[in-house]
């Protein structure tokens, strides 16, 4: 038992705790491993301190979580880029265990460090960690050679870049889906790094061979491939290759396979060029936006308006706008939701016109939804079509849409369209919203729901900033101002968070004239919580406020406060008292 | 054909096996005559693994018993031979490896209801790096528990005296004391702070010594909140990564990494609760193909469907169902036709059903009807109104079927089990006690598949003293029933459960 010095104490304890039984000090020593690793110095760092690490694989998940991550950065303290090499055996052991996310962050690891590693090292050990994990005994180290391939074979020689490709193949066939998995999911970054001539013959066999495999969890992340596949082809390699798969894919007896194809579809119109898309991709399109499965059309009815920004107008209006159309009458109320929050970007595509013609119909009667989701998607993307053909079209739709939420009655709706009203008031303008949304927001000032009134308080907020301390000097102070009056507690409670929201931006003079004296009438109040409520507001307005007004109306009214017979009152009282005199001692 | 002994090749080409020897091989946990029996040991659940190396139980008091198989560890790469010398005596034995506490009594505060810990249903999960992985269900909440050797470490060198060790995040009141300002000592904690390059000589890690380990069961994740009713099955899918839980009324697939989530695949609540006829009793996925799973109903119908069509398969692709045998309908048709577990047979082509009063073989195939059935119960059929009213009709019994498929089982009462070959022209209908001479209540008449074993005389129970089957006054034993049982993947070995003992036979 040796004893160190006593500066060194807090180390050398952090030291023992790698082996405490406390899993909690094991991890906080694992996160601070490279202070261990300077305080032992480089060397010992690579011949004791990683060895170490590599034996304790045994320890729980927390803890070797948090050894993949470290271990990830640790390049500098086992003395640089040259020693490198040292780091892999622990990732090794790490990247083999049963835990999924352990597995995921030990191969991050390994590939943050194999790209920093010299080219000769790579080859030395790099490489034989890749071969050695992909003839594991158990699935979870086959799994994760999926994932270093690409930071492996760039640098092999001709005859090993052969003979990792044939192990990849084997590595697409495995047993066990979950490897065969693996394989598909990083099929795309290996493959980034091939040679072209390589690619079309052995990637393409793997490719169709996970494309065509009979567990359907292989086949869709297949199908994730096909794009990151078809960026690296040539164009006409890829409609010979990919796009068959693609269109076969699309009409998969498997909804989940057809699903992952309506979200992928559109980045492959890039990497095809125009007319394969005109010819087939847009037929394929236009089947999974009428498939009969709800979940995928729901998947399709989101990317439309990324398709149709990749196709010209013309082929937009002719062919996917007639699904569109349908789409909005569709019988599940997802796929409508779907589509309302994507439909409006479709605007800046079409033009005017077409946005006018075709658009505005569906936008309306999306707005006049039953299903509340719908309404506020079309809502909340209201600037979009605004840019295109003004906002006027719409008006006279949107308020019995917005009325109609605001008192809908599930309070989380109600909430959502309170958020969108400082876009709206944006968008509409000054007069629309004095006329007709004004009102509603006082009326959320009074809501049965806190969140509702506090949402309300902010809301009251944003517009002030929208439209100015003159406007909000006319349309808002004296509305919430009134309702400080409210027999509940809780409503003048509101009211005095809307007023400290407010302050900030009226202004100070407002602030002084017209919003602190009511505050001050409310330290009166009975109710104790409506008193330590004004003792903390006050304690905000400091800093708002002129310095004589501080001691003429704020601190009189605190020094009442701290004498109430409330011990909360008393608390915040007298803490905003303090405050009052930390400023004046600074400045 | 190069060797005679080799039975079921040369079965396979002329005619059916031959009936199986059934020979005891094992008990665990039996009891000793006028024991009484804990109703927290009654074994709930029996379940093999893929390899046939591992067998679970678990019991109505929530605990799961490991047993490992001790017969082909020792035969190292010569087994071949080994097989071949020894083939008449060797069988698959086991010993008890590891149990846990997978479940506990729970409440459920908003329902008002207790939540019993018996394990309803444990299925095997793949291995990793030598580590066993099993979920186990109760009513409501599903488990998922790894098994593994650790090593127990002794920790026999450090740099801090244990006596005096303290958190690093705390340190000694006796630094402070010295003077040494309690923030410098930190410093070696930040980042900032600049160690001389060789590093500190004195420090060093701590050694580990003794190597000795430990089997340790730890709960990884815990699947619940998603059944309003009780869970009578799961399933794993050949995926790897799924598995469905179902209940009375719903089934759900859930990732086996999330457990926060799970969809809705199989909705059959009716609007009006009142409308309802039919409930899932029991669901299993095709032991190939991830996407196809079954579900067997209380008015005896099997439902497959494919999780291919759409993502809410309420609508089957295929229905299985025996058409009712016309003027033969009574108060008890329906109840006796509920079938209380299914199970695919290794390849998924066929599924074997169980029901009260027989065992039925389908082929997924042909819809029609079953290619197979198989009487169990028929000599019951004068005496339902007895069983309804003492409510064994509603006992749930379970089937399996040999791992080559030539073979099911299921049980019966008075710890009886059943076993009939399935091959064309096959005669083989054996009738077992769980005890530890199965044959005594063999009677050798030619076996028909058909056969009822009503024709017996006089049944011994087990332990016959036991005021059991004078109080029955009659020949079966309704207390003592035999539900739970499995058949070895690859060998012709059953474990089956006779109340708290766990009783392996081999043929």
């Amino acid at each position: 038992m040796s004893m160190v010095d006593e500066p060194l104490y807090p180390i050398a304890v952090l030291i023992d705790e790698l082996k405490n039984d406390d899993i909690q000090l094991r991890l906080n020593s694992i996160r601070r491993l490279s202070i261990i690793a300077r305080a032992l110095g480089e060397e010992r760092t690579r011949k004791e301190l990683i060895p170490f690490l590599s034996e304790n694989n045994d320890d729980d998940d927390e803890v070797l979580l948090a050894m993949a991550e470290e271990l990830g950065v640790f390049i500098p303290y086992v003395g640089g880029v040259e020693h490198a090499h040292v780091l892999l055996p622990p990732l090794e052991t790490l990247s083999s265990v049963e835990e999924t996310c352990v597995r995921e962050k030990a191969v991050d690891s390994l590939c943050r460090i194999g790209s920093q590693m010299r080219e000769n090292d790579l080859v030395d050990h790099f490489i034989p960690l890749a071969k050695r994990l992909s003839a594991g005994e158990w699935f979870t180290a086959r799994v994760s050679a999926c994932g270093i391939f690409h930071i492996a074979y760039p640098s092999a020689s001709d005859m090993v870049k052969t003979e990792l490709r044939s192990i990849y193949s084997q590595l697409c066939q495995d047993d066990m889906p979950m490897v065969r998995r693996a394989a598909a999911t990083n099929l795309g970054k290996f493959a980034a790094t091939i040679e072209s001539a390589h690619l079309k013959t052995d990637i393409m066999s793997m490719f169709e061979d996970l494309t065509q495999d009979d567990q359907d969890s292989v086949r869709l992340l297949a199908v994730e491939g096909c794009a990151a596949l078809g960026k690296l082809l040539e164009p006409q390699d890829c409609v010979t290759h990919i796009l068959p798969v693609i269109v076969n894919f699309s009409q998969d007896k498997s909804w989940r396979v057809r699903y992952m194809v309506a979200n992928q579809l559109y980045e492959l119109c890039e990497a095809v060029g125009p007319e394969p898309t005109r010819t087939d991709l847009v037929p394929a399109y236009v089947r999974l936006l009428r498939d009969n499965e709800a979940e995928v059309r729901i998947a399709a009815a989101g990317k439309v308006t990324k398709f149709c920004r990749i196709l010209n107008p013309e082929l937009a209006i002719q062919h996917i706008l007639p699904c569109v159309k349908e789409l909005s009458s569709d019988s599940s109320q997802h796929v409508r939701s779907a589509l309302a929050s994507v439909i409006m970007g479709m605007a800046p595509v079409l033009g005017k016109d077409a946005t006018i013609e075709h658009l505005l119909p569906i936008f309306l009667s999306l707005l006049k939804d039953e299903f509340p989701d719908v309404r506020l998607n079309i809502i909340s993307k209201l600037d979009q079509v605004n840019q295109v053909i003004g906002i006027d079209l719409l008006s006279q739709s949107l308020l019995p849409a917005i009325v109609e939420l605001a008192e809908d009655r599930h309070w989380r709706v109600r909430l959502a369209i309170i958020e969108y009203i400082p876009l709206l008031a944006s968008q509409l303008g000054v007069g629309f919203f004095d006329d007709k949304l004004g009102a509603l927001c006082m009326q959320w000032l009074q809501d049965k729901v806190h969140s509702i009134r506090e949402a309300a308080a902010n809301n009251l907020k944003r517009l002030a900033e929208e439209f100015g301390p003159e406007w909000a000097m006319q349309h808002i102070v004296p509305q919430v101002l009134e309702m400080i009056n409210n027999p509940h507690y809780l409503y003048r409670m509101t009211i005095l968070h809307a007023v400290s929201l407010l302050a900030p931006v009226m202004g100070s003079e407002i602030t002084c004239s017209k919003l602190l004296p009511v505050v001050i009438t409310a330290s009166k109040d009975r109710v104790p919580n409506i008193k330590f409520n004004v003792a903390k507001m006050m304690q905000s307005l400091i800093p708002i406020v002129d310095q004589s007004v501080v001691e003429k109306m704020i601190r009189p009214c605190l020094v009442e406060l701290s004498e109430d017979p409330d011990v909360d009152v008393r608390f915040f009282a007298n803490q905003a008292l303090q405050s009052i005199d930390n400023v004046m001692m600074s400045s | 054909m190069n060797g005679g002994d080799d039975a079921s090749s040369s079965a396979a080409t002329s005619g059916p096996p031959p009936s199986l020897e059934w020979r005891f091989s094992q008990v665990f946990g039996e009891r000793t005559a006028g024991e009484e029996v804990q109703e927290v040991d009654i074994i709930s659940a029996i379940e093999f693994d893929k390899s046939g190396d591992h067998l679970a139980t678990g019991d109505r008091g929530g605990r799961v018993v490991l047993f490992e198989r001790t017969d082909t560890k020792e035969h190292g790469g010569s087994r071949r031979d080994l097989e071949e010398t020894d083939y008449a005596v060797r069988h698959p034995e086991f010993r008890y490896k590891t149990e846990f506490q997978s479940h506990e009594p729970e409440f459920d505060y908003l329902k008002s209801l207790e939540i019993e810990e018996k394990i309803n249903k444990i299925r095997w999960c793949q291995p990793a790096n030598g580590a066993l992985f099993l979920l186990c269900t109760n009513d409501k909440t599903i488990k998922y528990w790894k098994v593994q050797e650790k090593k127990i470490k002794r920790i026999s060198e450090m740099n801090i005296d244990p006596s005096k060790m303290e958190s690093s995040s705390n340190p000694p009141p006796q630094l402070v004391a010295n003077g040494l300002p309690a923030d410098k000592a930190h410093g070696y904690l930040t980042k900032d702070f600049s160690f001389p390059p060789g590093g500190i000589p004195s420090l060093r890690l701590p050694v580990v010594t003794s190597q000795d380990t430990n089997l340790v069961a730890r709960c990884r994740r815990v699947y619940a909140h998603a059944h309003d009713y009780h869970i009578n099955s799961i399933s794993n899918s050949s995926d790897g990564e799924t598995f469905i839980s179902a209940d009375d009324l719903r089934v759900n697939l859930w990732n086996l990494e999330i457990s926060n989530q799970s969809f809705n695949i199989v909705d059959v609540k009716p609007t009006n609760m009142e409308d309802l006829t039919e409930v899932i009793t029991s669901a299993e996925f095709h032991p190939i193909h991830c996407n196809m799973l079954a579900y067997s109903s209380s008015k005896g119908s099997i439902r497959l469907i494919d999780m291919r069509q759409s993502a809410l398969c309420d609508s089957h692709t295929k229905l299985f169902e025996e058409p009712e045998a016309p003027g033969s309908r009574s108060f008890f048709t329906e109840i006796i036709a509920s079938i209380s577990d299914i199970k695919f047979s290794k390849d998924g082509r066929y599924i074997l059903s169980r029901d009260y009063m027989t065992l039925k073989l389908w082929d997924i195939n042909m819809d029609s009807g079953p290619v197979a059935s198989y009487q169990v119960h028929e000599h019951l059929r004068p005496r339902l109104c007895d069983l309804y009213e003492n409510d064994s009709i509603f006992d749930k019994f379970e089937c399996c079927l040999s791992g080559d498929g030539l073979r099911v089982a299921t049980g019966s009462y008075s710890n009886l089990f059943r076993v009939f070959g399935t091959s064309p022209g096959s005669t083989e209908a054996a009738t077992l006690e769980a005890s530890k001479n199965p044959m005594r209540r063999q009677i050798q008449t030619p076996a028909r598949p058909s056969r009822s074993i009503g024709s017996m005389t006089r049944v011994v129970r087990r332990g016959s003293e036991s005021p059991g089957a004078e109080a029955n006054g009659n020949a079966y034993d309704f207390t003592t029933k035999l539900l739970h049982m499995a058949w070895h993947p690859t060998e012709n070995s059953i474990a089956c459960a006779a109340a708290n003992s766990l009783y392996m036979y081999y043929a």
